[in-house]
């Protein structure tokens, strides 16, 4: 499979982070996703909009392969992350969830203290081959914590409950918890709808701040949103992709009369 | 009740029964506590006569000289059969907390479909039979087995019934156990898989430190069974006055104590007094050991229901 191929209308042709081709996605007998051809350009914040149902989250869910533990999912074509076939049955899980931070719609972090909720991918994947110690910890946990704009809140509290947090706290220790890692994709699923205004607009500043380290795929229902916080924008429709541009022509003026009647609200 | 001619006074016969079945409830529910209470009463009263004339705490608790049919000096020490009692359940804790927890890991977390729900009824039906099959079990089985293996005279001790209390135990506590694992939101094992942890991970690092109130409380109500429970111990232990220095020796538990002595006693004697008085510590220690479980699984409950607050409406455009 040739990774030099035509560019998607519209993308800007730059290495691509996600390659899906021909993805179709079941639940049981039910097609969630129908011949799903994306490319997600690597370094950059692409948004995923659509009406309700229309497989956002399924498609999201597709690439870490987190969708698998329902255990009635059937999936076809392939996707790749950097060359990796995700799809393959031999591939590492844990491998690909190292390098494929998700972010969920209801903020979850882990029912432990905020320093377990951050240290708890090094515990896991081992980076150095062995947990990290006292010093490193604290390090990581600082480091981890500056960059989601949570320290200078949370310094004197690392041992309080994450789930104890505001939301939008949690959402923020959430998004921190994935760094320590260095995933190279962040995935989002409506990062800030259990947010209030101030809580969502923090969480948008943090998330365009992490720009260019990650490349950020993000579902929003949240047109203005979308127009703020992403580069480059897709639209799906009952399990297929409309339309995929950058972001600004998307909104100026819509290919699809599909895309442009759901920017212009008339699908809710 | 005076009859009334107003049209919403519609008292047919779907209130009447609605009544009945209120009140029919209720009394369910006082005759419960009711019983409860009178239990504790007649215990208390039985055991009040040799509470205040002759009870000594010093030989009562530090005192293993249990001989109240001794004609010229009865003696009421129950310090053995404490340690009796004690030794018994601590031995059947080490054997039933691992396996019930294993069992509660595996039907929880790992088994699915088919094998998961053969392995609950199998658990529950554990959890049926009869203490008197287990007693037999340790006579008939376990005796024979222990004298053989190890080279003992008696196969009748705090080994034996402490592995037959720890069997009896065991599925209940799964059970609970089990509960206390299901009580985790799946969304904490999401994340942690999403994090790329493994099963094992999951379960270790994430699913048993939050369901650890549950777990302790299974654990609480195992040990509760095993204080409470009479005929196993009784045919296991050896029934001998002991305090006991290694797995090999007899015993002799408080509740069989009870159970063996009671009938051959004139009500209203020093003895039978004395007997009650066991069965007033009994209760005591069971209530004890139960309401902190109760704690327990509530703390675990409040701080479930605590994260399971719904999300906000997504924003629309
Ligand atoms: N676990 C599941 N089992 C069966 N069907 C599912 C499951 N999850 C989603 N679906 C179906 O798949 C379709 C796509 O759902 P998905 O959750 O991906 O949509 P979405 O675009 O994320 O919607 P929303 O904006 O409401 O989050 C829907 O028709 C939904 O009913
Ligand atoms: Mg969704």
């Amino acid at each position: 499979m040739s990774v030099a191929e035509p560019a998607t209308p519209g993308a800007v042709d730059a290495s691509a982070a996600i390659l899906v081709e021909k993805l179709n996605l079941w639940y049981g007998d039910f097609q969630a996703l129908l011949d799903v051809d994306l490319r997600v350009r690597a370094g950059a914040i692409t948004s995923l909009i659509g009406p309700s149902g229309c497989g956002k989250t399924t498609l999201l869910r597709s690439v870490n392969r987190i969708n698998e533990r329902l255990g009635y999912v059937r999936t076809t074509g392939s996707i790749r992350l950097w060359g990796l076939d995700v799809l393959d049955p031999s591939v590492e899980i844990a491998q690909l969830r190292k390098q494929v931070g998700m972010v969920f719609q209801r903020p979850n972090p882990l029912p432990l203290s905020v320093r377990d909720n951050v240290l708890f991918g090094t515990r896991v994947h081992l980076p150095d081959g062995r947990p990290p110690n006292r010093v490193e910890g604290d390090r990581i946990v600082e480091e981890a914590l500056r960059q989601v704009l949570l320290w200078d809140e949370l310094k004197d509290s690392l041992d309080r409950r994450g789930t104890e947090l505001s939301l939008e706290q949690q959402q923020k220790l959430c998004i921190a918890r994935l760094l320590p890692v260095k995933p190279r994709l962040l995935l989002m699923d409506e990062p800030c709808s259990a947010l209030d205004p101030a809580g969502t607009e923090a969480v948008e500043e943090l998330i365009w701040k992490l720009r260019g380290d990650y490349t950020i795929l993000i579902v929003t229902h949240n047109m203005a949103q979308a127009r703020r916080a992403s580069e480059e924008c897709v639209f799906m429709l009952l399990g297929e992709i409309i339309e995929h541009s950058d972001t600004a022509s998307m909104f100026l003026n819509p290919a699809n009369s599909q895309t442009a009647a759901y920017i212009e609200g008339r699908y809710g | 009740m005076p009859e009334t001619a107003h049209a919403a006074d519609r008292r047919d016969a779907a209130w009447w029964v609605d009544r009945a079945v209120q009140i029919l409830v209720l009394a369910g529910g006082l005759s419960a506590i009711v019983f409860i209470a009178g239990i504790f009463v007649f215990i208390t009263r039985e055991g009040a006569g040799f509470v205040f004339d002759r009870f000594d705490f010093r030989e009562f608790f530090g005192s293993p000289r249990w001989t109240p049919t001794s004609s010229h000096n009865p003696t009421y020490g129950a310090l053995a059969l404490i340690a009796g009692t004690a030794s018994v359940t601590g031995l059947a804790m080490v054997v039933s907390v691992p396996f019930s927890l294993g069992a509660a890991i595996y039907i929880g977390e790992f088994a699915t479909g088919r094998v998961r729900e053969t392995l609950k009824v199998l658990v529950e039906l554990l959890a049926a039979i009869p203490s008197v099959v287990w007693g037999f079990i340790g006579l008939s089985i376990m005796n024979p087995l222990i004298i053989q293996v190890f080279d003992v005279p008696v196969g009748l001790n705090v080994l034996n019934a402490g592995v037959i209390l720890g069997l009896m135990a065991a599925p209940i506590m799964t059970t609970i156990a089990e509960d206390a694992l299901k009580a985790v939101p799946d969304t904490y094992r999401e994340a942690a898989e999403a994090m790329g942890a493994t099963r094992w991970q999951v379960t270790f690092k994430v699913v048993l430190p939050a369901a650890r109130n549950g777990l302790v409380a299974a654990t609480l109500l195992g040990v509760g069974r095993g204080f409470g429970e009479t005929m196993a111990v009784l045919m296991a232990s050896g029934h001998s006055i002991n305090l006991p220095t290694s797995p090999f020796d007899s015993v002799r538990a408080l509740t069989a104590t009870i159970a063996a002595e009671l009938g051959e006693t004139a009500a209203g004697s020093d003895h039978y007094g004395a007997l009650f008085t066991l069965g007033i510590f009994l209760f005591l220690v069971t209530f004890a050991i139960n309401f902190a479980a109760d704690v327990f699984v509530r703390g675990g409950q409040r701080k479930h229901r605590r994260r399971g607050r719904r999300p906000a409406a997504s924003a629309n455009p």
